[in-house]
């Protein structure tokens, strides 16, 4: 009806744009139209603004596709802005009380200066302090204008209790939300990671100690964790991507693959890798660099349950879009949302979380 | 090119729920899908001189205005914005279709198209210079532009004036006019030519109706033109006509204040703005008859004025 290729081709066409950016001249106008809507469904139009820059072809993008391109590389550019100076502000809010914090995700990206920051877009800033010195940070940010996003007694009981982090704070001027963290997981979570290896590896920036990231390792292994934890994948493939990046840049260096297997077995985290791996080689296409091929298939899981992983990722890690819906896409999405819920919690105490949140409570719904 | 009005109101009713209707309005080609018949009739009388097509391979934004799968449909039936898949709003009455349809293609605009410098302000244009009136709600904006698209100037925009990042000018959307309350009364008096949709109760804005973009200014749809005049409209009842000027610096900040993405383009809308400011008459408008304010329009003060108020 409008040349427009058919669903099956359609679910290759971004996978394939992201990570052989220069098979762009094959694409029609009806594929354009198709990879702006999923790119910006997938949060990764702004990185595909870059890459198609990097290797000069943006100008063959045709008009109209181009000018959502660049748009959202605004956007991106913005975002990257606003992330630099909200830390500077939380930086200096807890100077006078000495605690270190520890960037993740996307904030550390952008301030390490890591590939990935580039064409990211922010929705919040998290990072981790030392568990014991939690409650001194969130005095001192609510002194410093921020405040809680969380006014239910329930959920901050709940956020306090049984999850990683303090309910989320918002700036009360500038909007912007931190998410405070003391470690990676939920303490509830069958994958209890100790934040402690995770902070005596950390590399501070630029030489404040009182900044600072991941060591690399970590930092991967933090991201694979956060993706294959989650029970949302609308930013699946975005994150896949990032991970990626991160594999690439720190690859660089003799040795690390073979470092980054071994801290993912002292640490526990050689599933959400494998998951990693798994969906960067059978969703991107992209190549496994062999010391972590080996790794990975010894931490495989038996080929049945492999098969019903494929089933469920292969599908809910698409971009949500229509065109990338297939028949099963909708069920999948709902069993890994299920299935995180299950990773997260205990059954004793998801049971009755699950029927507090189905029957609120509040008086004026 | 295809105009919609040659289109018949079947053609169109069909298209529009089946394939989708691809509407050029402005710069931006969107490809709508409804069934909601307020909608189809409000396209259709409030668009029928902008460029169609029956298909196309890209569109800017690909919308839907339909109602929501719930049991509510059969009582309170209502009406939702669908986004590619993304419901940006909450739903409204089903009788708010129309005015859905409006504020959701500003939305999609404004949250999208950041090839521009989107100011929130109506744009006019004559002898190939645009006036640019930003205005608050009440401040009788869309009034006086309703009016002067019909008495001597071109409708560049009523909600949403688009600057180039490169060269400041204005690019016409030429939408409809989003009239509200007493004001639909006073243009159906004032403008004999008007085209307006039927009335929508009990908005958010009160009662709105929508006036059609004059035919010329989707004629003259490619013609892009350079701001000279920023003016902050008011209108005051019984008050006389005053056209006074107003400090750069101030205009500056107020602008900024009423743009959707100027902090999103950081230095460069700043000094974009600055640049248009500093090419602009900047002046405060003070009505209460059209026809005073369509004298002094017709008069406007050529070069950026000296401090002095000019009343008429």
């Amino acid at each position: 009806m409008t040349g427009q290729p058919s669903a099956g081709d359609a679910r290759f066409l971004l996978p394939r744009l992201v990570t052989h950016p220069e098979t762009l001249a094959s694409l029609s106008l009806a594929q354009w139209d198709l990879v702006i809507r999923q790119a910006m469904r997938a949060g990764i139009s702004a990185r595909l603004c870059f890459q198609l820059e990097d290797i000069g072809a943006l100008d063959d993008v045709p008009e109209r596709p181009r000018r959502h391109l660049e748009s959202a590389r605004t956007v991106a550019l913005k975002h990257q802005r606003d992330i630099r100076w909200e830390v500077a502000c939380v930086r200096r809010a807890l100077e006078p009380i000495g605690i270190p914090m520890t960037l993740l995700k996307g904030a550390a990206y952008v301030m390490g200066e890591l590939p990935p920051a580039r064409g990211r877009l922010f929705a919040d800033i998290d990072f981790m302090v030392p568990r014991d010195r939690i409650g001194d940070v969130e005095r001192t940010l609510i002194e410093a204008d921020w405040v809680s996003t969380v006014e239910d007694p329930y959920d901050q009981q709940y956020y306090r209790r049984w999850t990683h982090q303090i309910p989320p704070l918002q700036h009360y001027r500038r909007n912007t939300v931190l998410d405070v963290h003391h470690t990676i997981i939920e303490v509830t979570a069958r994958t209890a990671v100790d934040p402690r290896p995770l902070a005596a590896e950390s590399l501070p920036l630029q030489g404040d100690e009182r900044l600072r990231i991941l060591a690399p390792a970590d930092m991967i292994l933090h991201s694979a964790l956060h993706l294959f934890s989650s029970g949302e994948f609308d930013r699946g493939m975005r994150d896949l991507l990032d991970i990626n990046d991160l594999l690439r840049h720190f690859g660089a260096e003799a040795g690390f693959w073979e470092q980054l297997a071994g801290r993912a077995e002292t640490l526990g985290l050689t599933y959400p890798l494998f998951l990693t791996l798994r969906y960067l080689e059978r969703l991107l296409g992209l190549d496994i660099p062999g010391p972590l091929r080996q790794a990975a298939a010894r931490w495989q899981p038996a080929a049945p349950r492999r098969a019903l992983l494929d089933a469920l990722f292969l599908r809910a890690l698409r971009p949500e879009h229509v065109s990338c819906d297939g028949f099963l896409t909708g069920t999948a999405r709902w069993l890994l949302y299920v299935r995180a819920h299950h990773l997260r919690m205990p059954t004793h105490l998801l049971v009755p979380h699950l029927l507090r949140k189905s029957f609120p409570q509040t008086q004026d719904d | 090119m295809v105009k919609l009005s040659e289109w018949s109101s079947e053609d169109l009713r069909r298209r529009l729920r089946g394939p989708g209707l691809y509407l050029h309005a402005g710069p931006f080609l969107s490809h709508i899908r409804t069934t909601l018949p307020l909608a189809v009739e409000g396209i259709a009388l409030l668009y029928a001189d902008n460029r169609v097509c029956e298909s196309a391979p890209f569109a800017d934004f690909h919308i839907a205005l339909q109602q929501p799968r719930s049991l509510r449909r059969w009582i309170h039936p209502q009406v939702i914005f669908d986004f590619d898949g993304i419901v940006p709003f909450k739903p409204l009455p089903v009788a708010q279709a129309l005015p859905m349809l409006e504020w959701g293609l500003n939305w999609c605009i404004g949250f999208h198209a950041h090839q521009f410098l989107i100011i929130h302000a109506a744009a006019l244009e004559k002898d190939g210079r645009a006036v640019v009136l930003p205005g608050p709600p009440g401040s009788g904006k869309s009034t006086l532009t309703a009016y002067l698209a019909h008495n001597g100037w071109r409708l560049l925009s009523d909600e949403l004036a688009l600057l180039s990042l490169t060269d400041g000018r204005i690019t016409p959307l030429a939408r409809p006019v989003s009239l509200k309350n007493q004001s639909i009364d006073i243009i159906a008096q004032a403008v004999p030519g008007a085209i307006l949709s039927a009335r929508t109760d009990d908005t958010v804005k009160g009662t709105v109706a929508l006036m059609k973009a004059p035919v010329g200014s989707q004629e003259r749809i490619e013609e892009t033109a350079p701001a000279a005049w920023i003016i902050f409209p008011r209108f005051q009842a019984a008050s006389a006509t005053a056209l006074e000027s107003r400090s750069k610096a101030e205009t500056l900040i107020e602008l900024g204040r009423n743009a959707f993405n100027y902090s999103i383009h950081g230095k460069l809308g700043f000094d974009l703005l600055a640049r248009v400011v500093d090419d602009c008459g900047c002046f405060t408008f003070t009505y209460s008859s059209l026809q005073e304010a369509r004298d002094v329009f017709a008069d406007l003060p050529s070069a950026p004025a000296a401090a002095s108020g000019n009343s008429a």
